[in-house]
């Protein structure tokens, strides 16, 4: 009992301090700074003492269950959590690293614009950090992954006024976001594979994990192949790299934490946790290792050439994760440990002293240059120059073969408008719900494509609102209307009970309402600044309507502030496992939707002023 | 060069000259150099230089009307003198229109700015956003060729010229740097490039000067560091050889190359695509705007509301307490940051005496350290001294810190580095933020130059570099003159006499080199003061002084010293040859320096807002000497934040004056300068380097974003020469908000001792100097030193001025104000009993 309380001391600490951190006004630099210090040094502290009690009583793995948030006859979502040795590791290096950053930012961030939200969102990066590491079942990992994933982006679009963070910070979401559709896929297989939500310490029972996986064993390949794409996405394997230096767009401690050392290692993180999935999947197993190698090696090459500092540390930490990948594959999880903490402090220093690289390194060339007379070169050498300069195309790569047809989809869709687009949804939807009640009309042989008819036309929602241009409150809406055809596709499926829809479209319609007033507002104060086009920027003047979209906008993607989050995922355990379109759709749609709206939020209220009051940062600075 | 004219008259050499002329000017970062940011505009009147700037660039030039209206309210603008300025301005009979507009008026202040229209048409007729396809490609290029040492795996056929390079590696490779065969046939076949390119992208050449400036100007950062580079290739240690119309050339291609890639080769070039009305000239000339006059007058009225206690300052005639007795002198250098020292010795020891002068002490030259491969100027920028140093028996300053070494970037390397020095960097990295101390990662001002080396001050008949090892006898006794009659002392010398350079400490900051001795071109002043002392106190000079009638006694000794600003610290060189007899004297002195050092510390803490300014000046020391070892410090000293002023005269007549360190200190004795020479000499110092200082701070200050650096904290290193934001940014010249956030921006104010008429003489016989008064780039008055009557310069002649500050407040003690207020404080009157 008493170890159960300390350990969710290590998700109430943070969250403490980070509500702490909220009341106290931007003046207040020493009192927000404090907060933070002192919330991370207790944790330190804590998590120190913890380590070595648990060291005694001889290393035990302790699954705790929390928390019921819902339960029905048949499902049951849980606040799970788990300790065990790469817990303990990533707690005492994250906490270690994350006080020590505080100290550092304290000083450091004197006078800067933005200091109280800087410390906010450092707390509730740490929040999401401790959330995601104690975490013991997919549903509890999911929440803190989440946070991890919003605070990056608030992060590293820390100096919103300018052009650059702003693009990089809306990049470096959607490539986490592809990753989320990795854990999303895991959890839905993974619910088909164990009825029931598994949490991990039951996972580690290798005899069971054999058991099930004799019989299904594609579901466990999937299964593998998803947490693969989920964790090289947030550790920047290939083909995702390229967004690892990008994201070093905010303050230099901020970049040395998220970046540098803790954010980065967290597919690592996934692959350790979930190691008893594909532990015995050959296949998933040499995959695991090969993209490490594959990685490993080209981001070796990319890091020869850079000529700034930031990349080229953010491209020698991926060299060594791709590595450390090879290792989870082997089994060497102690190495992989030891590798990680080694890894994450080094580069955090690295980062930390990057701006004493110039007058170190001058001095240097002063006592020890020598010029290179005819630098030797071939036309391998050359070759692989030009490839690594261009960091071997995956940034281009991501956009053509990623971005771009899912815009093209979206662009054919162009016929849609504010004024037409309910001439053609409205009477779909009404006739979908006409046929749930009254489900004797649907022919016997049509059944089963109304589900996937009524996800499809949810994903074209989705991809109209991702490639609109004009009009922010049609791209909004198309979103809200997703998720009521995906709550009627779904329905069709017979488990879903109506308490469950009301759940899940509860929290969607209110963030929806708010979200949409918030636009229209905005329309109001600023029409001729007020379409997907360009960046606006209009958070400087509106601040407080700023926030309040962005609330409502995490409402909508269903980030776990909202009971929709929970419905998420019932919406999935009742995707049956025959149902692999519905799945796939139902994903996508949820992947673009985050996209689509994190671009609403960039678009509208960050980026450069087109038309200032006072002086405007270059596009290029 | 061979002129390069296209077969119908525009002529690329003018359009190339033009744009070296506008981009940025600012040297590699181990180079910086404070200068004025809108040089470009020099030939202008400031406020229509000002104007011109603002609606063809763009930039944010005065302060928003706000921010004045807010002054006003404040008191911090004097209404007195804001009608004064409206008066000059506009006349009597306009007064109270005028002041309702300055008031009240609402003004449109929103940018617009010429530059940047052919973007917009890229972007909507052609579809496209080229910058975004442009710019990282071109940036990552030039930045992997010029790149210092960051990266492991260098340039291929980094020997070569920028473009022949790219050729080389286009023929010698698997893959092309293109992505279309037009672009790479333009680069391997054309002759001349760039006439094909602009041909094909602009098409008519009436756009072709528009479409550069646009163009170079999307990345001002970029550019101007290809233009320095170009111009000073020395400013790189590792050479490399590129020239703006190559950079050009380079960003037509890809532009060339990304378009062909979308349409094919068939697009019609953008001179076709212009719409009717497009207004083709940048630079013609800029209609009148009152919002502009507003400008004006608010910024006078802001200058002279604290330029006017100044005056009546100065004119206050100081209590004769002449005692020709003096317990030692000390030389500092003008730098603003010392004027405050010079007040705590004055203060603490009333007996002592001290000179300002440009602090590399009139000995000019190259500097080579001991086992160095490079000499390093230590003069002032624009000098280019045939002189070399050499530092011998001296030991090597530069200690080795593994986690700046390349092989934790290597695969093998990282592999085995990352679990073991990974682990020892957590060890270290907790114990220098929760207890900073001296690592290899910073820079010392007392490891420019080893405090127990020798120096090679004689010339024996040495050549190094073409340089010349050393001084010639005459040259000593020259220099050591110049630099005695420019401070004025020719007589009544101390037994010791101080001469002391200055440099800076700090550690994680990339803009190390602007916080020491501008004087030295951003080195510390340590080897200049070292040189002039030993040329000061050998034999054989001192008996060609005695020629030229500078008497100096056989009981005075010179002795070296070098002042940390950023610390607060002094170091002593060749303490082992002071005379015997005055050892004693010379240690008793020590103390009075130490304890001047620590009270000027406790000063400067007061603008220090997270130190506690109330302890005792010992502790506060400490606490300010902690700022130069901590990686999480962005500010450890504020360098030249709060300058406004330059006082050239004697020191007895402004000592009884507190500058809040807003001043550089010329001294300057008008009676022994009969034809001019002395104050020729320090105008012409004077005007550029601390004009240059002061309009960088203006600058930065009022357009941080553009003109300015932006803040520092997200900064990236870039091939060790400039800094960008995050990986695909453009560079950052000018100075990060962290250096100007308490910097008033006030144009300089020179006052100078002396007759109008004569100064009028004297100001105008060098153009380039006479430049920066007749356009009122700088302010300038000039005291009679007689009647004390102020006058002030303006078209072109000096005209009375009558104060305005009936009193300046006196004070006794300043320590009481130091800590309490943390704001900028007016002129005061400091008594003594």
């Amino acid at each position: 009992m008493e170890t159960n309380n300390i350990i969710l001391g290590f998700v109430l600490i943070p969250f403490i301090g980070f509500l702490a951190s909220l009341f106290f006004q931007e003046k207040k630099e020493s009192a927000i700074s404090w907060v933070a210090i002192l919330t991370t040094g207790l944790q330190l502290v804590l998590v120190i003492g913890f380590t070595i009690n648990w060291l005694i009583k001889g290393t035990p793995k302790t699954n705790i269950e929390e928390i019921t948030l819902y339960s029905s006859n048949e499902y049951q979502f849980l606040i799970d959590f788990y300790f065990d040795k790469t817990t303990v590791t990533y707690l005492l290096v994250g906490s270690f690293i994350t006080f020590l950053i505080t100290r550092y930012s304290q000083y450091y961030m004197h006078l800067e614009n933005g200091y109280k939200r800087f410390f906010n969102t450092v707390l509730f990066f740490f929040l999401g950090y401790n959330w995601t590491v104690i975490s013991g079942n997919f549903e509890t990992l999911f929440m803190g992954w989440e946070m991890l994933g919003i605070s990056s982006f608030l992060l590293i679009a820390f100096y919103r006024e300018r052009y650059l963070p702003v693009r990089n910070a809306v990049k470096v979401f959607t490539v986490y976001r592809i990753g989320d559709v990795g854990i999303l896929a895991a959890m839905w297989a993974s619910h088909h594979l164990w009825h029931e939500n598994i949490n991990f310490v039951k996972l580690s029972n290798y005899e069971l994990v054999h058991e099930h996986l004799m019989s299904h064993s594609e579901i466990g390949i999937f299964i593998g192949i998803s947490l693969l794409v989920a964790a090289a996405a947030k550790s920047a394997q290939i083909p995702f790299s390229s967004w690892l230096p990008r994201a070093m767009e905010g303050p230099t401690p901020s970049s040395a934490i998220f970046y540098g050392s803790l954010s980065v290692h967290f597919g690592v993180f996934l692959l350790l946790r979930t190691y008893p999935f594909w532990e015995q999947q050959m296949s998933v197993k040499i995959l695991i290792a090969l993209t490490g190698l594959l990685t490993a090696i080209i981001s070796f090459f990319i890091t020869r050439v850079q000529y700034s500092i930031k990349p080229q540390i953010a491209y020698s930490s991926i060299t060594q994760i791709g590595i450390i990948f090879i290792e989870v594959a082997f089994g060497f999880h102690v190495l992989a440990l030891i590798h990680f903490a080694g890894n994450a402090f080094l580069r955090t220093y690295q980062l930390l002293i990057s701006p004493s690289t110039v007058s170190y390194m001058i001095r240097d060339q002063h006592y020890n240059f020598h010029p290179v007379e005819n630098p030797k070169t071939n036309k391998i050498i050359n070759t692989l120059y030009i490839l690594s300069i261009r960091e071997w195309n995956m940034d281009s790569f991501m956009n053509r073969k990623i971005f771009n047809p899912l815009k093209n989809i979206g662009k054919s869709l162009n016929f849609l408008s504010p004024k037409n687009v309910f001439y053609y949804f409205f009477p779909f939807y009404l006739l979908g719900l006409f046929l749930f009640f009254n489900q004797e009309y649907i022919p016997k042989d049509m059944y089963e494509y109304i589900p996937f008819t009524y996800a499809l036309s949810g994903l074209i929602m989705v991809l109209k609102s991702f490639s609109e241009r004009l009009h922010p409150r049609l791209a909004w809406i198309l979103i809200l209307f997703n998720h009521f055809s995906l709550v009627l596709a779904v329905s069709f499926n017979e488990h879903f009970e109506f308490r469950e829809t009301l759940i899940f479209l509860s929290g969607v319609s209110v963030a929806g309402i708010i979200g949409y007033l918030s636009l229209a507002r905005l329309k109001k104060l600023e029409p001729d600044y007020f379409d997907l086009n360009e960046y606006y920027g209009h958070i400087s003047r509106y601040p407080v309507l700023g926030f309040v979209f962005l609330i409502a906008m995490l409402g909508l993607t269903g980030f776990p502030i909202s009971p929709s989050f929970i419905g998420e995922d019932l919406l999935f355990s009742h995707i049956k496992e025959n149902q692999f379109f519905l799945g796939m759709f139902t994903a996508l749609s949820f992947i673009i939707s985050g996209i689509a709206l994190i671009r609403i939020y960039a678009r509208l209220f960050l980026g450069p002023h087109p038309n200032p009051m006072q002086s405007n940062p270059l596009k290029s600075s | 060069m061979k002129k390069e004219k296209s077969n119908f008259g525009f002529d690329i050499d003018h359009v190339l000259h033009e744009l070296h002329h506008y981009l940025p000017a600012q040297a590699p970062l181990k180079d910086f150099v404070h200068h004025n940011t809108l040089h470009a505009f020099q030939h202008h009147n400031f406020h229509d230089g000002m104007q011109k700037a603002a609606q063809i660039f763009g930039y944010q030039v005065y302060l928003t009307l706000q921010e004045y209206r807010d002054l006003f309210q404040k008191n911090k603008i004097n209404a007195e003198i804001l009608e004064k300025r409206i008066i000059e301005n506009k006349g009597v009979s306009n007064l109270s229109i005028w002041k309702e507009k300055l008031l009240e008026a609402t003004y449109d202040e929103t940018h617009s700015q010429r530059i940047g229209r052919f973007r917009k048409i890229w972007k909507a007729k052609y579809k496209i956003n080229l910058d975004k396809y442009v710019h990282p490609k071109l940036f990552r290029s030039v930045g992997a060729f010029l790149d210092q040492g960051i990266s492991i795996a260098k340039f291929p056929y980094h020997d070569k010229p920028f473009l022949d390079a790219l050729r080389s590696i286009e023929k010698n490779s698997h893959t092309s740097i293109f992505k279309s065969q037009r672009a790479r046939n333009i680069l391997l076949l054309e002759k001349n490039p760039l006439d094909v390119l602009l041909k094909i992208i602009v098409g008519d050449e009436n756009y072709y000067e528009s479409y550069l400036f646009e163009q170079q100007f999307g990345h001002p950062g970029w550019s101007g560091m290809v233009c320095a580079i170009e111009k000073k290739p020395q400013s790189l240690l590792d050479k490399r050889r590129i020239s703006i119309k190559e950079f050009i050339i380079y960003e037509l291609l890809i532009e060339l190359d990304q378009l062909d890639q979308l349409y094919g080769e068939v697009w019609k070039p953008i001179g076709d695509s212009l719409p009717q009305n497009f207004e083709n000239n940048l630079f013609k000339e800029v209609p009148k705007s009152e919002l502009f006059e507003v400008y004006k007058i608010w910024q006078e009225a802001y200058e002279w509301t604290y330029y006017d206690q100044v005056v009546k300052g100065l004119q206050i005639k100081p209590e004769e307490k002449h005692s020709d007795q003096k317990s030692f002198q000390a030389v500092f250098c003008i730098d603003d940051r010392e004027c405050s020292i010079r007040r705590h010795l004055e203060g603490i020891d009333p007996s002592s005496e001290t000179f300002g002068v440009a602090g590399f002490f009139n000995v000019a030259f190259f500097f080579q350290p001991e086992q160095s491969n490079f000499n390093t100027k230590v003069c002032p920028a624009p000098m280019t001294p045939d002189i070399l140093i050499k530092e011998e028996d001296a030991e090597k300053r530069h200690k080795k810190d593994n986690h700046f070494n390349r092989h934790t970037h290597g695969f093998f390397g990282g592999l085995i580095i990352t679990p073991t020095l990974g682990l020892w960097s957590a060890l270290k990295m907790g114990k220098s933020i929760l207890f900073p101390s001296e690592s290899p990662a910073m820079v010392s001002s007392f490891k420019h130059m080893d405090k127990y080396g020798k120096l090679t001050i004689a010339y024996k008949g040495k050549k190094s570099h073409g340089l010349q090892v050393g001084f010639t006898q005459d040259e000593m006794i020259e220099k050591t003159e110049g630099l005695l009659k420019s401070i004025g002392l020719v007589e009544n010398f101390a037994s010791l006499v101080y001469i002391m350079g200055h440099g800076a400490s700090s550690v994680n900051n990339t803009y190390y080199a602007g916080y020491d001795c501008g004087a030295c071109s951003g080195r510390a002043g340590s080897v200049n003061a070292r040189a002039a002392s030993i040329l000061a106190n050998d034999p054989q000079v001192r008996a060609g002084l005695k020629e030229k009638g500078i008497v100096i006694p056989e009981s005075t000794w010179f002795v070296a010293a070098l002042h940390d600003t950023t610390r607060d610290e002094a170091d002593y060189f060749d303490e082992d040859l002071i005379p015997v007899s005055l050892k004693s004297e010379h240690l008793k002195n020590k103390t009075v320096i130490e304890k001047a050092l620590s009270a000027n510390a406790k000063e400067r803490s007061r603008r220090f807002l997270m130190t506690n300014t109330r302890k005792p000046a010992k502790k506060v020391h400490e606490e300010v000497k902690k700022r130069s070892i901590s990686l999480f410090e962005p500010r450890p000293e504020w360098n030249h934040a709060t300058n406004t002023l330059c006082i050239v005269g004697k020191r007895e007549n402004n000592k009884h004056l507190f500058f809040d360190r807003r001043a550089f200190l010329n001294s300057y004795d008008h009676a022994i300068d009969s034809d001019g020479s002395i104050l020729l000499g320090i105008l012409n110092a004077i005007a550029p380097v601390c004009g240059g200082i002061n309009l960088e701070y203006y600058f930065s200050r009022v357009d941080n974003y553009r003109l300015g650096a932006g803040s520092k904290l997200p900064h990236n290193v870039v091939g060790l020469f400039g800094l960008s934001n995050g990986m695909d940014g453009d560079l950052r010249p000018g100075l990060p908000i962290q250096m100007v956030n308490i910097h008033d921006p006030l144009r300089l104010l020179i006052t100078i001792e002396h007759y109008p008429d004569e100064v009028l003489r004297i100001m105008q016989i060098n153009p380039a100097t006479y430049e920066w008064f007749i356009n009122n780039w700088i302010n300038l008055v000039v005291i009679h030193p007689e009647t004390k009557d102020a006058f002030v310069f303006g078209d072109g002649k000096f005209k009375p001025y009558s104060v305005v500050t009936n009193q300046i407040e006196r004070v006794e003690k300043l320590e009481p104000i130091f800590e309490s207020v943390h704001d900028n404080l007016p002129i005061l009157e400091i008594f003594t009993n």
